[in-house]
């Protein structure tokens, strides 16, 4: 009987996956783009691209051919397709197991919704109109487009393929994306959600 | 100015039509998949990260620089082309002080929104449709710094 095998697949696929079968399958991206077509892989210029193709500026930093950058609008467009196929196919039915720590230390936080991959109390367009829910979401995401475009690169670009390649810009970029990020969650964060 | 050797940028000489593109799109589809079910675009597996209180988003980070870095000697050993037939090209990013400033408002940026940019396109298409409003804000924040970034120190 092959069917009840591909059933087991599918239950297998649908649990959430070893961070070693991410990190690998994520890894091989880098090499994998090279191959294919000569591209470095990251994801933050896609956000350069979007300005220069869609908003007016005499900027010299938004004056370049986007239409030769256009494979990356493809990759991101992916990124969005794909993870909605695994939310709605493969998605996980049992809540996220996080730590204990940090589940005992976000209710305390004014943290109730552990059910999914983000709490609905801050990313929902309820949660967008807490004072709380806006700093977070606009002000956070405006931080995002900022700072990796000032830094040259984010996670997948520095962090990753630049490491790769060795280069010093991208291991003290990496180290100043985590100290922000460690800065931001234990010193101001625990004022902003509780706001 | 503007770095040539930035960060995603294009090294093939060899134009692409619009289905040689499409190939980005699978690539894309793939971590897209892979990003929600391993929960890297999770806001709590953030959180754990940046409190030290689980290894997951280290193990997976750690994993991916370890086998891009093979991934990549590799190529450069063995001279590995690409299905174009051309040699594979490796800018290299010049340190700057953009590298620190910018690299500590994007980690203020990350534990907010508790994603990074791959992340905050995967959690729209997930069902987290108001992370539209976080990239729209992402677009802003970079027309800014692209608008004043010849008066900002690099």
């Amino acid at each position: 009987m092959r069917l009840p095998k591909l059933k087991i697949m599918l239950e297998l696929l649908k649990q959430p996956w070893h961070w070693s079968i991410a990190g690998l399958l994520i890894g091989l991206t880098v090499p994998l783009l090279y191959v294919i077509g000569n591209k470095p892989f990251g994801i933050s210029s896609s956000f350069r691209h979007m300005c220069a193709a869609c908003l007016p500026s005499s900027a010299s930093y938004f004056k370049y051919d986007w239409k030769n950058e256009k494979w990356n609008l493809f990759l991101i467009a992916g990124v969005v397709l794909g993870a909605a196929f695994a939310a709605n196919v493969l998605g996980n039915t049992e809540p996220i197991k996080i730590a204990d720590t940090t589940r005992a230390q976000l209710s305390q936080l004014n943290i109730t919704d552990f059910k999914g991959l983000d709490p609905t109390d801050i990313f929902s367009f309820s949660g967008l109109l807490t004072l709380r829910g806006f700093i977070m979401i606009v002000v956070g995401g405006f931080l995002v487009g900022f700072g990796t475009r000032y830094a040259g690169g984010c996670t997948s670009g520095h962090s990753i393929t630049g490491i790769s390649n060795f280069q010093v810009s991208s291991i003290v970029a990496t180290i100043c994306f985590m100290i922000g990020g460690f800065i931001m969650t234990n010193l101001l964060l625990p004022f902003i959600l509780k706001l | 100015m503007v770095r040539a050797d930035e960060e995603g940028k294009n090294n093939l000489k060899t134009t692409e039509t619009l289905a040689d593109n499409l190939k980005y799109l699978v690539v894309g589809m793939l971590m897209g998949i892979v990003f929600v079910k391993s929960e890297i675009i999770s806001w709590f597996r953030i959180q754990e990260m940046f409190r030290l209180q689980s290894f997951h988003m280290y193990g997976v980070i750690g994993t991916a620089v370890v086998v891009a870095t093979i991934g990549t000697l590799l190529i450069k050993k063995f001279n590995i082309k690409t299905i174009y037939g051309e040699p594979v090209v490796f800018g290299i990013r010049p340190f700057d002080k953009g590298n620190i400033i910018g690299g500590l408002i994007f980690g203020f940026g990350w534990a907010l929104t508790g994603a990074c940019p791959g992340p905050m396109y995967a959690l729209t298409g997930s069902g987290f449709y108001v992370f539209i409003v976080a990239l729209l804000s992402a677009f802003l924040g970079t027309y800014v710094y692209g608008t004043f970034r010849d008066k900002l120190p690099h």
